[in-house]
């Protein structure tokens, strides 16, 4: 990071620093959220039914249409050609023979590449989603192992495919550091997380630790992980004029278009990005390399792109999760009171980008202790920008500390839910923030009954012929987060349907589904009778589809353009109506129209005040208030996590056989997609226990497993059958009372299964993935 | 992918007129094969297609099977003599792959299998022997979980993949193969190299040869053979280690024994030492351990595959444990 971006930094941190004292101290009524949403008290509409995903058929026909599915007029087809070394320059990079291959239209290289800004990176201005503050093919150097260096267009696949295997590179090689070891000598820097310091410091906590009657003190890793959506990123990408349009697989389509924008020079509304459907998200399919480069690479041959990413290309040019060692170290009294809690440990990233994987977040809010050391501290390796991966922070810090808490039990003598319960905190333990909503010991009793968890036996005690059986448990956390910035647009027409437009994502989770059911229940009309539009950045508004805050940042926008779609209706329902009179807070949607809250007998339906108004329809957009109701309250999901694992007394092979999921995530708006939501998550959470390990070359940072054969997720043959509960208690300070359910169900589970395997071995797996040789010894 | 013409024979006569000069490769399910041409490792200038060739199974005089090349390994694993003769060969088949891949993948092609090392795989970034002779290999000092323990070279260190041949290791097939000098017959164990100083060499056979059928002889006892596969998850993973075993144990004592091992060299290793030591003794898990303990007495640990060594021992013990009913 530059100084500027320093100071950048610390100018907002100032900012939020100062609001973060006014904030808690409003009054209750003046923050978003601080009168529930009405929706929350209406029980016998959609809300809460099962309702199938409305694209579901278009999906199962093949009819839905992806980024790699839009067929342009004399398009040509991408490859990439990537570098294979960590640090250096190019020597000689001979593209003759590409260039004479078949069907080849343009071999582009730094050489002949169109001139590009840098694009501006994530983090530095709201807008920003560049993966690294990094020229993209503009000179010859080499910033990682797998960096583009060559794109070739050409009139076929296959053409392109020959042609890229026919460049010649040869480099000057630099001093790189790749080895997690040598970054860790050369010495770790403090970590902040968007603008954030990751540091929490209450009390002595280490003098706390020493002193402690009971402790547990150990060290915990976790390796890097590669995004493996089922759809590999791809664009197909246009110049129409000078205008520029890219249809993508995108979690950020506004923001994507505001920093392509930058990079080519153009106005923002000069690049529309669009995304209608996208194959698995998981905070991968954001911007990367590819996509500036199939738009530089169309602006040179003056063609329309497809670029499609081979698996191996997104392994290549789209960062993971980045590893981490996290300290993890308990002091308790003999009742399991904690009286430090220590969480502290490093993780690594690149000079270029700043994305420290933060596991210290689930544990700032988890537990009370009466003194707390929570510390991310950061080392810069040569390699490709890490980058978000579900649950950022939770899912590797709730191993580390759910391990621990399991460990800590164990030594104490005490069940590890009772543990638990015991530190249950009463307000935020380290920002002192009131919980908005927490019920997570009702999830733990409710999942300890469904589960059984009072079958479970000692370590080792517990064996079906060659089988051990254990289970484990462990608590998931992931905060309730609302970004700024989002708008929607509701137009209703004369016949009673209304188009809301959100400038948001469907990447499989259902949201477009819900989306129209939680319109449909504000606008007081049916399912049918609503269109959501969605996935393109020229509708208003920004909505990052992460950090599992989509549908709280489209439900408030919602909100907000739906009370100014009734101010405008009154206005033009004027004084011949049974409204006349009324103010928009006296004012709700219902049964296609606008009644009295106290009196629904003055009603007018919207059909006839746009026919009285002779308005065919009306528009309105609005941007959902700022979201300062996470300054005020602490906001967070929560889970128990149960599962049942199995492992081979002789080979030490491990499978698991039950999980359950408990989950306090307030009021669930479509189980059926929400349970698909809560399970995807925890079969995440399977591999990451069990299998998922990029093997990333320390000698020369080249990772040798980009492929989904020997890169392990979860088969069906691994996945379990998956109960899900949960407590469905509407959190009263959010939108519809729920909270996101993307990246709840992935936390809590490595852990989960840890604790499994121990209670069905005795021994201790402190190491991800937990691989059979890891039990041999 | 290089361009490449392609033909298809409809016997092996013109399988081996097609297949004479240049960079011809004969094309079973293409399930390996034509991966390996999408990587660039392979570059054919010519696919015979030999899925033409026989797809039966029949009985021999002696009441053994012969296998045509081209059989789906679905057909072979799901066939009833094969399942009640030889179970190990449906339950090796049946361990490997997905169900998908089972359809496409021919008989004669899973014994032309390439590695799976991942050093092997990346054209551009890393050196090996087995892929350009001679460059070195950078899977040593790499990541070696899935190498060899067993028979390897300083030159390659990589592990033949397939189930099917463990399976075919230890019951001794036959390998038909007809080429310009004629027809010939190998016996399996000879079929695959160790790598030595030539790792590119994968097996025995000359330019131009084509595998024909698999032979298999009888064996009786076979009937309550088994294949047992260690992997990292429950399908769709290559053996860590795996097991092919067969046993005849009357009155306590072993009379033959029939034992293979995969993912641990650069062939399917069939356990001569063992076996050895076996014939003739009590079948207890003592004798299967100290079998163990002498096949594996010249394994050599890489950087991340030491607990292969234990994890054979253990496997192997625990297959002849069950399959004799012994106990300790």
């Amino acid at each position: 990071m530059s100084i500027l971006d320093t100071a950048r930094e610390a100018a907002q941190g100032l900012v939020q620093g100062a609001m973060a004292k006014l904030v808690p101290l409003a009054p209750d009524s003046w923050i978003p959220g601080g009168v529930p949403d009405p929706l929350i008290a209406r029980k016998h509409g959609l809300i809460g039914t099962s309702v199938s995903r409305l694209d579901g058929a278009l999906k199962v026909k093949g009819a839905a249409r992806f980024a790699a599915e839009f067929a342009l007029d004399d398009m040509v087809y991408a490859a990439l050609a990537f570098a294979t070394i960590p640090r250096g320059r190019i020597a000689t990079l001979d593209v003759a023979a590409a260039e004479a291959a078949s069907g080849v239209v343009v071999v582009m290289t730094h050489r002949n590449a169109p001139r590009m800004k840098q694009p501006a990176v994530f983090g530095s201005s709201p807008t920003a989603a560049g993966p690294a503050d990094l020229p993209i093919m503009q000179d010859d150097r080499i910033h990682w192992n797998g960096q583009p260096i060559a794109v070739v267009l050409a009139g076929t696949q296959e053409q392109a495919d020959h042609a890229v295997s026919l460049i010649v590179t040869t480099y000057d090689v630099e001093e790189s550091v790749t080895s997690f070891a040598a970054a860790k000598e050369k010495g770790a820097a403090p970590a902040s997380f968007m603008g954030q310091p990751l540091l929490n410091e209450i009390g002595d906590a280490d003098a706390m630790l020493a002193a402690a009657p009971h402790k547990v003190d150990q060290v915990y890793r976790t390796p890097r992980h590669n995004h493996n959506a089922i759809e590999p990123h791809a664009a197909t990408i246009a110049w129409v004029g000078g205008d520029l349009v890219v249809h993508d697989a995108s979690q950020l389509v506004s923001m994507e278009a505001a920093t392509i924008a930058g990079v080519f020079d153009l106005k923002v509304e000069q690049v529309r990005v669009t995304s209608p459907y996208v194959g698995g998200g998981f905070g991968g399919k954001c911007l990367w390399d590819h996509q500036i480069l199939g738009a530089a690479a169309a602006k040179l041959a003056g063609r329309p792109v497809r670029i499609v990413l081979t698996r191996e290309g997104v392994y290549r040019g789209v960062g993971g999760r980045t590893l981490t060692e996290q300290r993890v170290a308990i002091g308790a009294a003999a009742g399991g009171h904690f009286q430090a809690l220590i969480h502290a440990g490093t993780t690594a990233t690149t000079p270029h980008n700043n994305m420290p994987e933060p596991f210290i977040l689930g544990t700032r809010a988890g537990y009370a202790a009466d003194s707390f050391k929570l510390s991310v501290d950061v080392v810069r390796m040569n390699m490709l920008a890490n980058t978000f991966m579900r649950a950022p922070g939770e899912s590797v810090g709730t191993f580390a500390l759910e391990s621990a808490i399991d460990e800590l039990a164990a030594d104490l003598g005490i069940d590890p839910i009772e543990l638990r319960i015991r530190n249950e905190p009463e307000v935020d333990p380290t920002s002192g923030l009131p919980f908005s909503s927490r019920h997570i010991v009702e999830a733990w009793r409710a999942g300890a009954a469904k589960f059984g968890w009072d079958k479970r036996g000692l370590p080792g005690a517990r064996r079906e012929g060659e089988w051990l059986i254990g289970m484990g448990c462990a608590t998931g956390t992931y905060p309730y987060y609302r970004m700024p910035g989002a708008a929607a647009r509701i137009t209703l027409d004369r016949a009673g349907t209304a188009l809301v437009e959100v400038a948001a994502h469907e990447m499989g989770m259902g949201t477009s589904t819900t989306t129209t059911m939680v319109a449909a229940e504000r606008l007081g009309l049916p399912l049918e009778a609503v269109e959501v539009r969605y996935g393109d950045s020229i509708i208003p508004g920004a909505i990052l589809a992460g950090g599992s805050q989509q549908t709280a940042a489209i439900g408030a926008a919602v909100i907000a353009a739906h009370n100014a779609l009734v101010a405008e209706l009154l206005k033009l329902a004027g004084n011949d109506s049974p409204l006349a009179g009324l103010s928009p807070d006296e004012v709700g949607s219902e049964d296609g129209g606008l009644a009295k809250l106290d009196d629904p007998a003055r009603r007018e339906s919207y059909a006839s005040i746009l026919h009285r108004a002779q308005r065919d329809h009306v528009s309105v957009s609005a941007e959902g208030s700022p979201p300062l109701e996470l300054m005020h309250w602490s906001m967070h999901s929560h889970s128990a996590i149960f599962c049942e694992a199995r492992v081979n007394a002789v080979t030490r092979e491990v499978r698991v056989s039950r999980f359950l999921g408990s989950f306090d995530c307030g009021r669930i708006l479509n189980p059926k997609t929400a349970r698909s939501q809560f399970r995807g998550g925890m079969i995440m959470g399977l591999g990451l226990a069990l299998m998922e390990e990029t093997e990333f070359d320390e000698r020369n940072g080249r990772i040798m497993n980009p492929s989904l054969a020997e890169y392990h997720v979860p088969v069906h043959l691994d996945v379990p059958e998956i109960d899900v509960i949960w407590t469905d208690i509407a959190d009263p300070h959010t939108p519809m009372g729920a909270h996101g359910v993307g990246e709840i169900g992935i936390t809590g589970v490595a852990a989960a299964v840890a604790n499994a395997v121990y209670n069905a071995t005795g021994t201790r797996v402190r190491d991800l993935p937990i691989t059979l040789d890891k039990l041999l010894v | 992918m290089t361009p490449f013409s392609y033909a298809r024979a409809n016997n092996a006569a013109e399988a081996l007129q097609l297949g004479r000069g240049g960079a011809a490769n004969y094309l079973g399910g293409g399930t390996n094969l034509v991966d390996l041409m999408r990587e660039t490792i392979a570059k054919p200038d010519r696919l015979v297609d030999v899925t033409g060739l026989s797809d039966a199974i029949t009985d021999t005089a002696d009441d053994g099977l012969l296998i045509g090349a081209a059989v789906r390994n679905t057909a072979l694993a799901e066939h009833p003599a094969v399942r009640t003769r030889y179970p190990m060969l449906s339950r090796a088949i049946l361990a490997g792959a997905s169900a998908q891949i089972r359809n496409m993948a021919t008989v004669g092609g899973n014994l032309l299998q390439r590695t799976r090392c991942t050093y092997f795989y990346d054209t551009d970034g890393s050196r090996c022997n087995k892929r350009v002779p001679g460059s070195g290999c950078d899977a040593v000092g790499g990541f070696t979980r899935i190498h060899a323990v067993l028979g390897a070279s300083p030159a390659c260190v990589a592990t033949h993949p397939s189930d099917m041949c463990v399976a075919l290791a230890a019951l001794d097939a036959v390998v038909h193969v007809e080429g310009a000098g004629g027809a010939r017959t190998l016996s399996f164990g000879d079929l695959h190299r160790l790598p030595g100083d030539r790792p590119e060499l994968d097996t025995v056979l000359e330019v131009g040869e084509l595998i024909t059928a698999i032979e298999l002889p009888p064996l009786p006892f076979a009937a309550s053979s088994t294949y047992r596969k260690v992997r990292d998850r429950a399908s769709y993973a290559f053996a860590l280690i795996s097991v092919a075993a067969a046993i005849d144990v009357v009155d306590g004592e072993i009379r033959d024994v029939r034992l293979a091992l995969g993912g641990v060299a650069h062939k399917p290793w069939r356990a001569t030492t063992a076996e050895a030591l076996l014939r003739g003794r009590p079948a207890t898990e003592a004798a299967f351990r100290d079998a163990a303990i002498a096949e594996l007495a010249d394994a050599r640990p890489l950087r991340d595959n030491g607990f292969k060594i234990e994890l054979a021992k253990r496997t192997i013990v625990a297959v002849l444990g069950d399959l004799s009913g012994a106990t300790a």
